[in-house]
């Protein structure tokens, strides 16, 4: 396949012209939020004017620790409530929808705490991804032959997943027995068993090897190309520099910067919110700081 | 000291009618508890609303025995919508709350009713159109080895087991099924398979409801082979034996609840005999007849805490399971 008919090109394509401004907004949007505020006592931990997140793209949410970007996966997946706003996706409004409703509808998150559900088999975790099972209702459930089937079908996707995400030798382990960094990638394979449309992932990257990160970038930008759309919170910039097609910036609850990585990282309100006084630290792993690392990659 | 006879009076309750009660409704507390991680602490009023049910039935009203199990099992399950739907949104302490409350509220006010006797409870023939189904043979008594029934008892120990065999081959069916893993997941992490697109509330509600019938079943056997129901036997302490006997046996286990009401009524019942014929006999003399009844749960407590001690899992569990979050 040529390199410029990739769903990935298209997306990077689409999003190439538009101005690097918070809250503009984008040709084919499938994620609308407008006003949401979320609120603890007097602390404003999201309080986001406007954004859209593109159709095919893969979009990562940035900011400093409590900057509110898992509050703000947490209330636009249902998990929790907002005090004001209204949010669309694929133009239908889904403000304060039960999550288990958007799952049904092809919007899928992951934790930042991974939620691996210990004392269930690994390939059992993943079964349990599969959305429309016969055998999840109850009368159904006590004949095997109305969903053996179906099971079988659905251990065979699961165990293709597995093998993707190198799980597949640990199948029949209790998930409980996974290490940290498993349990992540466990996370991201389940979520996928749901065929989503929006997937959103709350530091998929966070406590895996750097070997294994790199993988993981491959099977995100896979995702992508299976018409998926990432959108993913990171604190590791090269990370997001390497797979983000679109980058937007929280700090204190609010968007206030939006734009591809390159054009992020030069973005003085980004600078100034991630490194307050301390202008001279250094932001990446490779000890550059964003500045440079920008230029560089523009260089390229 | 007659071992004999001890053994032969142990075994017989291990498997005898008060085993079968705890059993059908450890099963039920087995599903709630067990595999969906429902903290009901009021198990005990689905007991009492199986049993008044048909007390109340066959006495009271003075219809017939099978109308009192549908009904029964009816109120079984508005029990469980009761207590369930305003709760099972919220955190799970509040079941484990409201179900204690509801179960003292369910003693009380039947101690209260005339209707269903008041304190005395409802006494008579309540089984009477079961006893007369009875098919076997009219022998005096039916003995199989150390283990011996009248007639009466044998068909209801009979039909009892019959019924928790059936409710064992359908907590399995159900729990080798996607069903039973979506109830195993609620028990891990509620909200992973809410992110999952399962809708976790209507799946608790369904096993608050499975877990309440089979409390209700017991309580109709308890009615059916006494003859009579006492408001003073539906207390807290019931649905407490009924977790131990889960813990003994291995929760989220099939077998978990018949292994575990089976060794809890021997042990009881060994304990005690045993402490009967050493004081009569003289050869303890430490304690009297009446302080048999309290040292029996003692030193079946102590029982239990060397289990914990030595096998938390129980004894059909699987310790690495139990392991697996005290990384
Ligand atoms: N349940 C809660 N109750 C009170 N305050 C909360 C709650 N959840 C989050 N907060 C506050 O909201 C702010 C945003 O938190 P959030 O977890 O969204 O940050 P974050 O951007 O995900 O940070 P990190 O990168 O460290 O994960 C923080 O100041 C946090 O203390
Ligand atoms: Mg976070």
């Amino acid at each position: 396949m040529p390199a410029d008919t990739t769903l990935g090109s298209v997306a990077i394509e689409a999003l190439a012209g538009i101005q690097p401004e918070p809250g503009v907004a984008k040709p084919d949007p499938i994620l609308v939020a407008d006003h949401v505020v979320r609120q603890f006592g007097g602390l404003r931990a999201v309080d986001v004017t406007h954004l859209e997140v593109q159709r095919g793209a893969i979009t990562a949410l940035i900011g400093p620790n409590g900057a509110g970007k898992s509050t703000f996966f947490n209330v636009i997946s249902g998990f929790d409530t907002s005090d004001e706003g209204s949010w669309t996706y694929n133009g239908q409004t889904i403000t304060n929808t039960a999550p288990n409703k958007l799952a049904r509808k092809g919007l899928v998150r992951t934790f930042q705490l991974t939620k691996s559900l210990s004392r269930l088999k690994v390939i059992d975790n993943m079964r349990l991804g599969a959305g429309g099972q016969t055998g999840e209702s109850i009368f159904p459930a006590v004949f095997k032959f109305t969903w053996g089937r179906q099971e079988a079908d659905i251990t065979q996707r699961a165990m293709n997943l597995l093998e993707r995400f190198n799980l597949a030798a640990k199948a029949d382990d209790f998930a409980g027995s996974l290490s940290g960094g498993q349990r992540k990638l466990l996370e991201m394979a389940r979520a996928l068993m749901l065929n989503p449309d929006l997937i959103m992932l709350d530091e998929p990257m966070a406590g895996v090897n750097p070997a294994l990160k790199q993988s993981l970038l491959d099977h995100i930008r896979d995702i992508r190309e299976e018409g998926t759309t990432v959108m993913f919170v990171e604190h590791d910039m090269d990370m997001v520099r390497d797979v983000s097609d679109w980058v937007v910036v929280m700090a204190q609850g609010s968007i206030i910067s939006e734009g591809t990585p390159t054009t992020v990282m030069r973005d003085q309100r980004v600078i100034d919110a991630y490194l307050g006084a301390h202008h001279e630290a250094a932001l990446t792993e490779s000890g550059e700081s964003l500045t440079n690392s920008a230029d560089k990659e523009a260089d390229a | 000291m007659d071992f004999g006879f001890i053994l032969s009076q142990s075994l017989t309750q291990a498997i005898g009618v008060t085993a079968i009660i705890y059993c059908l409704a450890a099963i039920g507390l087995n599903l709630q508890f067990g595999y969906g991680g429902l903290l009901n602490f009021g198990q005990v009023a689905f007991v009492a609303v199986g049993a008044y049910s048909v007390g109340a039935t066959v006495i009271a009203v003075g219809s017939s025995l099978w109308l009192g199990i549908v009904i029964g099992i009816l109120l079984a399950i508005v029990l469980a919508l009761i207590l369930g739907i305003p709760t099972l949104r919220l955190r799970a302490d509040y079941l484990a709350i409201v179900t204690i409350a509801a179960s003292e509220i369910i003693r009380f006010a039947a101690k209260s009713s005339d209707f269903l006797g008041g304190a005395q409870g409802t006494t008579g023939a309540i089984g009477a159109d079961f006893y007369a189904l009875n098919p076997l043979p009219e022998w005096e008594r039916f003995e199989f080895g150390p283990i011996s029934f009248t007639r009466v008892d044998m068909w209801v120990v009979l039909v009892g087991w019959v019924v928790i065999a059936l409710a064992t081959l359908l907590t399995w069916a159900l729990m080798r099924s996607p069903w039973g893993r979506v109830v195993k997941g609620i028990r891990e992490d509620e909200d992973a398979v809410r992110s999952l697109g399962k809708n976790t509330y209507l799946f608790k509600l369904q096993i608050l409801i499975l877990g309440g019938v089979f409390g209700a079943l017991g309580g109709m056997m308890s009615a059916i082979s006494r003859g009579s129901v006492q408001p003073d036997g539906f207390v807290p302490d019931f649905t407490f034996f009924l977790y131990v006997m889960l813990i003994l046996g291995g929760t989220a286990r099939v077998l978990g609840p018949l292994l575990g009401a089976a060794i809890f009524w021997f042990l009881l019942v060994f304990v005690e005999q045993v402490l009967k014929e050493g004081v009569s006999s003289g050869v303890i003399t430490f304690i009297s007849t009446t302080q048999i009844g309290p040292i029996r749960f003692i030193l079946v407590g102590v029982g239990l805490m060397l289990l914990m001690i030595f096998r938390p899992q129980g004894i059909l569990g699987d310790r690495k399971e139990l392991m697996l979050d005290a990384r």
